[in-house]
């Protein structure tokens, strides 16, 4: 007999933990699908604190692709998603997933490589940029994973007039997030497109002094735009639409426009907010 | 090789410090594997018990397909139970995505076929002669029931600590179900992948000891029960 309510004691156990479990979970929280980029510098743990103090609402985030971010919205299972890559974001709005898109902040994209600059790339435009690394056969690491990043370097290789090097010995796909594919292209001693927020986070993390550099910035083709979108709830009913759209007035609002701006690491800013001009141009 | 020693040294500041973010991915394991635990042994050992002591039609493709799901790939039941439990699955009206029993529910599909399994290949590796020493001893069958089960428990014991190791060790399933949400589903090893990733080792390495620890402390606590029994 002993043994039988040894084993109905974890069965009570559970019965009292699930329900307050899923119903903890469930309290004034904000669920978020991102990109890696913005969990990766830090811009989250820096500004959730600041949004749970103004609205209440605790932001909960999931790092993922913006690829793999928009399909969770499609699914219906955040409620709200911060991503950069505007064309597939038209495309999800379109489609009747999302709602109140607003573009929040800026930073650009770089192509770094290797101090010794094998393709003698550094200070090029992106065209020639790549042309370069292509006929040099330079290791190349590359996102390969449908995030924003990814769409938009297919995109520069499409402007570039050049195929995508997708079966090249040279071309590595890594299918991981930024920070990592950093990580293997300055193991691989290759070259690697990445946010600059993404980069000064690295740069930090070595002390300011980093074996991969900066080669090719300031084209005015490697801009990169992040938004804001609301999960529509008119094709998911359950979503936290309330609190989404408190979170996108409150990041396109003068505060947190400002926190943006001040947050830096070496000294540098990673994003430069323009929530404020665009509200202006659309007015 | 003196990254490695920086983060070593790292480690142990973060775990003596009590830094928050460490002890958070620590708790978050520790729930999520006591849950997915409690779960696969609760049904795990009587089912085990009873593939292994009762003969009845189709035990044996039974038995294979219960050794080959021993096997599951965790990503593969990562993937698995995203579907389920997505808002757009079937089970999506629980909101289970990026939750602890979330992560449990995969656990539990995890660890079940290892305690049914190995449950059932310690009851039927028991003595055949020790079957019959009870019954001449003039055992009724509830009795025979009893004891079997007694006389098997070293072996269920190491099937459940094969199952914690490896619901203490998966990733994919906490990945991809719990969506590695900080202070919420961030568990040691997702906390580990994602500051590799990040090239923070010394929270990686800290977390990493722990996971060590506490298989060191199960296994003790396994071996000293067995000495008392």
């Amino acid at each position: 007999m002993i043994e039988k309510s040894v084993w109905l004691l974890p069965v009570f156990i559970l019965a009292l933990l699930f329900p307050s479990e899923v119903a903890a979970e469930r309290g004034k929280t904000l669920t978020m699908a991102t990109t890696t980029s913005t969990d990766n510098t830090g811009l989250l743990d820096y500004l959730a604190p600041k949004f749970q103090k103004a609205t209440g609402i605790e932001l909960k985030w999931t790092a993922t692709g913006t690829g793999k971010a928009l399909k969770l919205g499609e699914n219906c299972d955040v409620d709200i998603l911060m991503v950069h890559a505007p064309n597939a974001e038209k495309r999800f709005i379109q489609n009747g997933f999302g709602t109140d898109r607003r573009e929040i902040m800026v930073n650009d994209f770089v192509i770094i490589g290797p101090e010794n600059d094998r393709a003698k790339i550094k200070g090029k435009s992106i065209e020639d940029a790549f042309g370069d690394l292509r006929a040099r056969k330079a290791t190349f690491i590359s996102r390969g994973d449908n995030s924003g990043t990814y769409k938009k370097e297919v995109f520069l290789w499409k402007t570039a007039g050049l195929p995508i090097p997708d079966k090249e010995p040279w071309y590595v796909q890594t299918g991981q997030g930024m920070l990592s594919s950093i990580q293997v292209a300055a193991e691989r001693n290759g070259y690697t497109m990445t946010d600059r927020g993404t980069y000064i986070k690295y740069e930090s993390n070595w002390g300011g002094n980093p074996p991969l550099k900066i080669l090719v910035e300031g084209d005015k083709a490697l801009l990169n735009q992040y938004s804001v979108i609301a999960v529509n709830p008119v094709h998911c009913p359950a979503v936290g639409y309330d609190e989404a759209k408190r979170f996108v007035i409150w990041i396109t609002g003068k505060e947190a426009q400002r926190l943006i701006k001040n947050f830096k690491l070496l000294g540098k800013p990673l994003f430069v907010p323009n929530a404020a001009e665009k509200k202006n141009s659309t007015q | 090789m003196s990254f490695l020693l920086n983060g070593f040294f790292q480690a142990i500041e973060l775990l003596a410090s009590g830094n928050a973010e460490t002890y958070s991915a620590i708790f978050v394991t520790v729930k999520v594997s006591s849950y997915s635990m409690t779960c696969s042994l609760v049904m795990g050992i009587p089912l085990g018990f009873c593939l292994g002591y009762f003969d009845f039609r189709g035990k044996k493709p039974f038995r294979t397909i219960i050794d080959t799901l021993m096997a599951l790939p965790t990503v593969f039941i990562g993937l698995l139970v995203y579907a389920f439990l997505t808002s757009r699955g079937p089970f999506g009206g629980f909101g289970l995505l990026f939750t602890v029993p979330g992560i449990a529910i995969g656990q539990t599909i995890l660890a079940l076929p290892i305690v049914m399994g190995l449950t059932a290949t310690a009851v039927e590796n028991m003595d055949e002669k020790l079957r019959i020493t009870i019954l001449s001893m003039g055992a009724n069958r509830r009795q025979l029931f009893l004891s079997s089960l007694w006389e098997t428990r070293h072996g269920i014991l190491a099937g459940a600590v094969v199952a914690y190791g490896r619901v203490m060790t998966e990733v994919g399933i906490s990945m991809m179900v719990g969506g590695n949400i900080k202070w919420h589903t961030r568990t040691i090893t997702t906390a580990i992948a994602l500051e590799t990733n990040k090239g923070q080792f010394a929270m990686g390495i800290a977390l990493g000891l722990v996971l060590l620890t506490i298989a060191f402390c199960v296994n003790v606590s396994v071996a000293l029960l067995r000495r008392r029994t």
